[in-house]
């Protein structure tokens, strides 16, 4: 049993890593999957991560309470902020969300509190296998549960056509309203859970490179189905690890990635249909059990 | 017969562009009314007024007597009105299925705690959803490809397909934009009986053509447009001989026999 | 002080006008927003360091050199990635996401083959000297960067408003569609605005690299995030509004760096074009970007 024990202390960090970045690519999924290209969830995490950092360090406040803060927080400000934004659409979203991002980033750099740009240290490391499990399983489960009703479809319908969708009685500025919000509070409680096993979180892990992280783990695993962005995510934290002998131009893969999959597998990886296409005819399953 | 849809001196501009004016019908309940006009006359401006797409400049939309004013489209879809479009608008990627169900949203009464929990109440009205939308997909005659995906589906099946999407939504009244556009006569045909059956199962039926023998041959009543205001109202025979409306199909004639 | 900060934030704002250019020329054309720019520029200045320190070129042919290989770079992108996009039909979201996949790339190539230490351009090939009226130092080098954008820009607006390629652009950039049923070689023009484009992003590139002499792998990221900024404050696809954005913001960022606080002056500059963005989407000038075929 030695050698698990060698294992886990070696790679318990990865593993963490493996799980808040499938809630990550999930968040994003979220927003994706109504046609919503939200550059925001990066920052969304960090808010997430500051806060549950600084609840910790400053007031001890327990774990469960740090992580709901993380989940909570983030939801106010996205309410905040989607009103106007969720008017937007298209690139104007995608630029919004990145403009925003980059106002939090320069924020938490800039501030006191946060330490600024050394960010926080210290941070105890509260967050355990389990709590991370449990919350990702939590996060799929819902999710599965909603793809496969009448809000599932609702939300695809939004994507497909907006205008078709209201004209099926779809409230769709509040469906878009959930989503959002929905995605940040996810991707808020990953920052928290993160922040409690890295011992250290500074703001430039929450910025545009992280924000195209996460898209790219979307996009390169497939948004047709929850296991994409799992197998995405997936793929993409564990490539660092596999390519170290690239050195500096890890980062090139990345790219890369995102070039290929765009051009030659636009469904992702994980694409029911391209896979079904190699046995027999087009055809969908109903949707609803 | 009662009124369904009553517009009132309706009106709409674009900037310096009046596009309506002062258009003035009703709409009754059961049977089929028909809008026909040139091209640009404003037809589907109507509809997109009716639907809440547009707000009017001048005028109003009462349905069942509720004025439609400052409505969104989906409150509107929810009190009973369900629309087609020209250029048909169904959900590519979904399946004839999943594009039916989603025009049961509103019906579905279901909240989160019940998705999330699988409870019955959830499990039972989607099964009802699944049974009404292999219903309505065999009102239709289309049943048969429910699992197909959309876009894999002829011209004519698309257009009724949205018919089924539409009925979906259990509305009152129908408006059909353009129904039999692009198709032959053939399929022009099988389409005039299935909006038939759809009348005779006590739908009221809005609908805007070019085609001017497929709308003497099916509606009760009709309204003509033109330039954006209503020169003609009364039933085919009175439309038939009516001299304004003769003039604004002279020249169009030949198009819209062949439409 | 203030004269000083006045020729700082020219100087920084015709930058950032001619980057602008290039994004909003993209967008206008070829209705992509094209997130590699900000790569681009980047290379624009290593591409210049490195031919000034392999070939001891001077500085004039350097630029020159450094657009020639950006705007070539540019031009292959469109080709192998934006070209069959748009055969494809992809909505407007992929390209975008393609091309922040290029920058990534580009910006891991640049530092894996350079480093992430900052370079300088050799102290010899920068413009030396300096014209003094009154209490104002005038770089020669400020008044260059100054000289050789505006010549850059002006030449671009001549080419659009008076030439008969100015006007086929500005044709496709109403409706691709109808300029291509008048016989413009659509596909054609936008190989060309590709290439113009990112020739001008390595120029604004190379400026900005002599204006701090500086130049990292990662200087392109700020650069792009304020290309946005600028575009969006102009207008998508507005000409006249990148140029005009791109010395507001030159302006903004030089004196509330100089009389607010100088960290969070570029928070500042964003909260104002969220702000903006929100209220009117279509940026102070331009006119809502709506294709009409």
């Amino acid at each position: 049993m030695e050698w698990l024990d060698t294992f886990w202390s070696t790679y318990n960090t990865l593993i963490y890593t493996l799980g808040v970045h499938a809630l990550l690519a999930l968040s994003i999924w979220l927003t994706l999957s109504c046609g919503l290209l939200s550059m925001a969830n990066a920052a969304f995490m960090g808010i997430g991560a500051y806060v549950a950092a600084l609840l910790t360090l400053h007031f001890e406040t327990p774990f469960p309470l740090v992580l709901a803060a993380a989940a909570l927080v983030p939801a106010i400000v996205a309410l905040i902020i989607a009103i106007p934004v969720l008017r937007l659409s298209g690139v104007y979203l995608a630029m919004a969300t990145l403009a925003f991002g980059e106002v939090v980033r320069i924020v938490i750099l800039n501030l006191d509190i946060t330490g600024g740009p050394e960010g926080l240290n210290g941070i105890p490391q509260s967050t355990q296998g389990w709590h991370i499990a449990l919350i990702l399983a939590a996060t799929i489960y819902g999710l599965f549960r909603m793809k496969r009703s009448r809000v599932g479809r609702a939300l695809e319908a939004i994507r497909e056509d907006e205008v078709a969708a209201r004209l099926m009685g779809i409230d769709v500025d509040r469906h878009k309203l959930f989503v959002f919000t929905l995605g940040a509070v996810i991707a808020g409680i990953a920052g928290g859970l993160n922040a409690h096993f890295t011992f250290f979180i500074s703001p430039r892990e929450y910025g545009f490179e992280n924000a195209v992280d996460i898209l790219t783990m979307a996009v390169l695993g497939g948004t047709g189905t929850l296991i994409g962005p799992m197998l995405g995510s997936s793929i993409l934290t564990l490539l660092p690890e596999l390519l170290r002998f690239l050195n500096d131009y890890r980062g090139a893969v990345n790219g890369l990635i995102l070039i290929l999959v765009v051009l030659f597998l636009p469904k992702g990886l994980w694409d029911p249909q391209r896979f079904k296409g190699w046995f027999r005819p087009q055809t969908r399953e109903g949707g609803v059990q | 017969m009662s009124m369904l849809l009553s517009i009132q001196n309706l009106g709409k501009s674009f900037g310096g562009l009046h596009v309506l004016q002062d258009v003035n019908f009703e709409v009754p309940a059961g049977g089929i009314f028909g809008l026909i006009g040139p091209n640009g006359a404003g037809k589907t401006t109507v509809f997109n007024l009716v639907t809440g797409l547009l707000q009017p400049s001048a005028g109003s939309v009462h349905y069942q007597g509720r004025d439609l004013a400052g409505l969104a489209p989906h409150r509107i879809t929810r009190l009973g009105i369900a629309r087609t479009f020209q250029n048909i608008r169904i959900f590519k990627e979904m399946s004839l299925l999943e594009n039916v169900m989603v025009g049961m949203h509103e019906h579905l009464t279901y909240g989160p705690l019940d998705i999330l929990l699988n409870r019955r109440a959830c499990r039972e009205a989607e099964q009802k959803a699944l049974e009404r939308a292999h219903e309505l997909l065999t009102w239709v005659r289309l049943d048969h490809k429910a699992h197909m995906e959309a876009d894999n589906l002829s011209y004519g099946d698309q257009r009724k397909l949205e018919f089924a999407r539409a009925l979906a939504t259990e509305p009152k009244l129908l408006l059909l934009d353009e129904p039999v556009a692009g198709m032959n006569p053939a399929e022009k045909e099988e389409l005039m009986e299935e909006i038939c059956n759809i009348r005779d199962r006590g739908y009221g039926i809005f609908l805007i053509e070019h085609d001017m023998r497929f709308v003497m041959g099916l509606c009760d009543r009709i309204a003509v447009l033109n330039f954006g205001k209503i020169i003609a109202e009364g039933t085919p025979d009175e439309i038939r001989a009516h001299p304004e409306v003769i003039e604004a199909y002279l020249g169009s004639e030949e198009e819209g026999e062949t439409a | 002080m203030l004269e000083q900060q006045l020729i700082n934030a020219l100087t920084l704002g015709c930058v950032y006008a001619l980057f602008a250019l290039g994004f909003t020329l993209v967008f206008g054309v070829l209705e992509v927003i094209n997130l590699s720019h900000g790569a681009v520029f980047m290379a624009g200045s290593y591409a210049a360091l490195s031919v000034v320190e392999k070939l001891n070129t001077p500085l004039w042919l350097a630029i020159l050199i450094a657009m020639l290989i950006c705007g070539l770079f540019g031009l292959l992108v469109d080709v192998l990635i934006l070209k069959p996009l748009r055969a494809r039909n992809a909505p407007h979201l992929i390209p975008m996401i393609a091309t922040i996949g290029v920058g990534i790339f580009l910006t891991n190539v640049a530092q894996g083959l350079f480093g992430a230490e900052i370079r300088r351009f050799p102290e010899e090939v920068l413009p030396a000297g300096e014209f003094v009226i009154g209490e104002v130092h005038l770089r020669a080098l400020e008044l260059a960067i100054v000289a050789i954008a505006f010549v850059l820009m002006a030449v671009l607006f001549v080419i659009l408003k008076r030439t008969q390629l100015g006007r086929a652009l500005r044709a496709i950039a109403e409706s691709p569609k109808a300029a291509y049923l008048l016989g413009i070689n659509v596909e054609g023009l936008f190989h060309l605005t590709s290439f113009v484009a990112a020739a001008l992003g390595g120029a604004a590139g190379v400026l900005i690299g002599l204006n701090f002499n500086a130049i990292t792998p990662f200087m392109g990221q700020p650069i792009l995030h304020k290309g946005i900024a600028v575009i969006i404050l102009g207008g998508m696809g507005d000409i006249r509004g990148a140029l005009i954005g791109g010395l507001f913001l030159g302006f903004a960022e030089v004196f509330s760096k100089g009389y607010l606080s100088s960290q969070m002056g570029d928070a500042i500059a964003f909260g104002l074009l969220f702000l903006i963005l929100l209220v009117r989407p279509s940026g102070l000038f331009g006119r809502v970007l709506e294709r009409k075929a």
